[in-house]
């Protein structure tokens, strides 16, 4: 990795000299005298040597930053935390690590409020992942076909992904507001019953879900429709030469050549549920990272934000975040193995 | 004409992405701007103990103010009148809005001895634990000349101070408690509606206020109930007695104290009787009750009064009305400490000296509404002739000072924040939202502090 960066940092320089110094001076254009041409010679020979270590260290050095910026910020908070899981860490004195070995993961195992959040973050994973992906296929579909100001609509559907978590989950918390909110509003004015959103489990776990399908279908669908576009029009010709409906096109033709860009969005909306946040951190509407009076909507980034920074523990907190990589490296196997699946099949 | 529709629905798409993308930011940029500008200038980028600097051209020192949410120094001009008092001293503040947020960073700032301001606001519910277990990383600002221990309520100073007698903390405030009540909703529901009066009501006991509660009901306007939440009520009750979570030896007792369970158990009962318009404090749907008026009383430490005039607005003025407690109890209330770790610890010191000095803390009271912890502000016109014309020209001096002095000597324990929360939050809310009996939700109370508290 240090390797890497000096070379970087040693190229950098060379590669602007040469983009400078060389063009002007066409190849083969040759000068006079022997003496003139010797010189030459190794001009041209430091050249060469300055171009062959440009096209070899010149993409490590592109590359370099996000390396660098990522053993700062993501690798060696990866291991640290992996080092302070290993602990007993309080907030109140981070420096004090007692060794406890894989106490605090021994101890997760045990703890209802772990299992909990687990379970919640696997449903409200699925409540608002499964519905997304399909809404965005719908609306990439329908995106895809000649409409009038289409540009607006895609610019449409990626706002929310553009707004703030917090700003949209604040809104979201008065629309699923028991007595004051505008969906039980509605559902009165239908007849039925007001329904106490944030208390029921299933309820609340709905309208997080909500928040994140409102947030993310847009993104899901431009991604769709970018390979939509990229599927050849003499495919949809020939199907429709064949006497396939629309239907029959969408279903044979549209959907199979989607498919890694389905299992991409797949992975990264596996992903982001895991590491559910904000949302409930929120819809809570500012009482604390419980996730409601019973845990109801707890996933478990806001356990371990409730456990390393409301409850000070440090260490825990650290065993949770492993358990979360540990179980998103699980995924990303399964992921694996249905991918080579699929392209064995095809 | 292809190529010119062509621009015009680029154009259309520029003007959207203008559009929406201005209307992203405005969003955004809807905070009030004070409190950001201050976290870009100090907050956790300056950092480096360079918060401390000394200012340039005059000479002079920059002290920085670390506090959460609206603290009020600022706003109550306190600063601008000690810059003036001391041409050499600039005073810049840096604001995080909640203090959930704020303390773990003060935690991890103090821990690693960087990052942080010259003087930093505590909350009460954590001065314990900053006592317990920072105190080393503290200036003893018993030491400050012009400090005097009698200047302060003695529990106030003694929550902030050391097992070996080092007051790291000065208190700016404190919240004694008193009762709101909507005068409107009490006239409909054939209660009494003067102040003295209603006080009468409930004089003494949380019991009696509990049984105007049941008066109220039998004949309450449409669409109101009796008190905001089942939590507020236990919060108020609990601040009353000397032993609350803690017993003096520092043992976590919350579950055998009767006086917690007695809280917990009347609190319930609001609960069980339909009394409450279940909802939760400080929470959205809790700003609606007050701007709806669904409910006719609340707990209402000194704070409060400008929560509910914020929240209440307009349409509550001269509506809303303050009474005496049941038993006087505090709900809340800061410190200002001083790390140990600052450039200019000396003068910050002094800072601190001044902003809790009676003189100021009664500024505060009369500019702000948070209440003075120094009792020689009491006599001062502007604490003991105080009337609040939003609330009908109550004299919340004279009310919030009889409380104050009333308030027991309370032990205070380094995970008092937790305890309250979870009673609060997790237990009780769920007899008060979920319909859950009192023994289910104690029992899942006691199940997440067991689990909080286990190290």
């Amino acid at each position: 990795m240090a390797g890497v960066a000096r070379d970087a940092t040693a190229a950098a320089p060379s590669e602007r000299e040469d983009g400078t110094a060389a063009y002007p001076a066409p190849p083969g254009a040759r000068g006079g005298d022997h003496g003139r041409e010797g010189r030459d010679e190794r001009e041209r020979e430091r050249r060469r040597r300055w171009h062959r270590r440009d096209l070899r260290w010149s993409p490590y050095a592109f590359v370099a930053p996000f390396f660098l910026f990522f053993a700062v910020f993501g690798l060696f908070p990866l291991l640290y935390t992996g080092w302070a899981s290993l602990h007993r860490v309080e907030l109140t004195s981070p420096d004090d690590m007692e060794w406890v070995g894989l106490g605090n993961f021994s101890r997760l195992l045990r703890d209802d409020f772990f299992w909990n959040a687990l379970q919640n973050t696997v449903t409200i994973g699925l409540l608002s992942t499964v519905p997304q992906l399909l809404i965005a296929l719908g609306i990439a579909q329908l995106l895809n076909y000649r409409l009038r100001g289409s540009m607006f609509f895609r610019v449409a559907v990626l706002t929310p992904y553009a707004t703030s978590v917090a700003a949209a989950t604040l809104v979201f918390v008065l629309l699923f507001g028991r007595d004051h909110g505008m969906i039980n509003w509605g559902l009165g004015l239908a007849g039925f019953d007001a329904v106490d959103w944030q208390n029921g489990t299933w309820t609340s776990q709905l309208a997080v879900s909500t928040i994140v399908v409102w947030r993310w279908t847009g993104y899901n669908a431009l991604i769709y429709l970018a390979a939509m576009q990229s599927i050849p029009h003499e495919l949809y010709e020939s199907a429709a030469l064949d006497g396939a409906s629309r239907r029959q096109q969408f279903l044979h033709v549209t959907l199979p050549s989607l498919r890694p860009t389905i299992l991409f969005t797949c992975v990264v909306s596996t992903i982001g549920a895991t590491q559910l946040f904000g949302e409930p951190l929120l819809f809570n509407g500012g009482a604390g990272a419980t996730g409601g009076s019973d845990h109801q909507f707890q996933t478990l980034g806001l356990y371990l934000y409730e456990q390393g920074w409301v409850n000070l523990h440090l260490g825990r907190a650290s065993a949770i975040a492993w358990s979360m990589f540990l179980i998103l490296l699980i995924i990303g196997a399964v992921n694996w193995l249905v991918a080579r699946r699929l392209r064995r099949s095809s | 004409m292809r190529t010119h529709s062509r621009a015009s629905h680029r154009l259309v798409g520029l003007v959207a992405v203008v559009v929406l993308g201005a209307g992203t930011v405005a969003g955004c940029a809807e905070d009030p701007p004070e409190p950001a500008a201050g976290v870009t200038s100090g907050g956790g980028t300056s950092g480096g103990g360079a918060s401390g600097d000394v200012d340039g051209g005059s000479g002079g020192t920059t002290l920085t103010v670390g506090v959460f949410g609206a603290f009020g120094l600022k706003e109550a001009g306190l600063y601008d009148e000690y810059m003036k008092l001391h041409k050499d001293v600039v005073i810049r503040q840096t604001s995080i809005e909640r203090n959930e947020n704020y303390y773990p960073q003060l935690l991890t700032h103090l821990g690693s001895g960087s990052g942080l301001a010259d003087i930093q606001a505590v909350e009460v519910n954590n001065i314990a634990e900053i006592t317990a277990t920072q105190a080393g990383k503290l200036v003893d600002l018993g030491r400050t000349e012009g400090v005097r221990k009698d200047g302060f309520l003695p529990w106030k100073w003694s929550q902030a101070t050391t097992a070996d007698g080092r007051t790291v903390g000065l208190g700016t405030d404190i919240g004694p408690g008193a009762i709101c009540y909507r005068r409107d909703l009490f006239a409909k529901a054939g209660l009494p509606t003067d102040r003295t009066a209603v006080g009468k009501l409930w004089a003494g006991d949380w019991r009696k206020y509990l049984a105007a509660g049941k008066r109220y009901k039998a004949k309450a306007p449409k669409g109101t109930v009796f008190v905001d939440s089942a939590s507020g009520v236990m919060a108020a009750i609990t601040g009353g007695s000397e032993k609350r979570f803690y017993d003096a030896g520092g043992k976590v007792v919350y579950k055998t104290n009767p006086a917690v369970r007695g809280a917990w158990d009347t609190a319930a009962e609001f609960a069980r009787e339909g009394l409450t318009g279940r909802l939760q404090q400080f929470t959205p749907a809790w700003d609606q009750g007050f701007a709806n008026a669904t409910f006719a009383t609340v707990s209402c430490p000194a704070w409060m009064l400008g929560y509910i005039q914020d929240k209440a607005g307009a349409a509550g003025k001269g509506k809303w009305d303050v009474a005496t407690a049941p038993r006087p109890s505090n709900w809340g209330g800061s410190f200002l400490t001083v790390p140990r770790a600052g450039k200019n610890t000396a003068a910050a010191a002094r800072l601190v000296a001044w902003l809790t000095a009676p003189e100021q803390q009664a500024k505060l009271f009369e500019r702000r509404g948070s209440f003075p912890s120094a009792p020689a502000a009491y006599d001062l016109p502007a604490v003991s002739e105080a009337r609040h014309p939003y609330f009908g020209d109550a004299p919340t001096g004279r009310i919030f000072a009889g409380a104050a002095e009333g308030v027991p000597v309370q032990i205070v324990g380094p995970k008092d924040l937790i305890i309250a929360q979870n009673l609060a939050d997790v237990g009780m809310l769920q007899v008060d939202q979920k319909g859950r009996s009192s023994e289910q939700g104690w029992d899942a109370a006691v199940k997440a502090i067991d689990n909080a508290l286990d190290r």
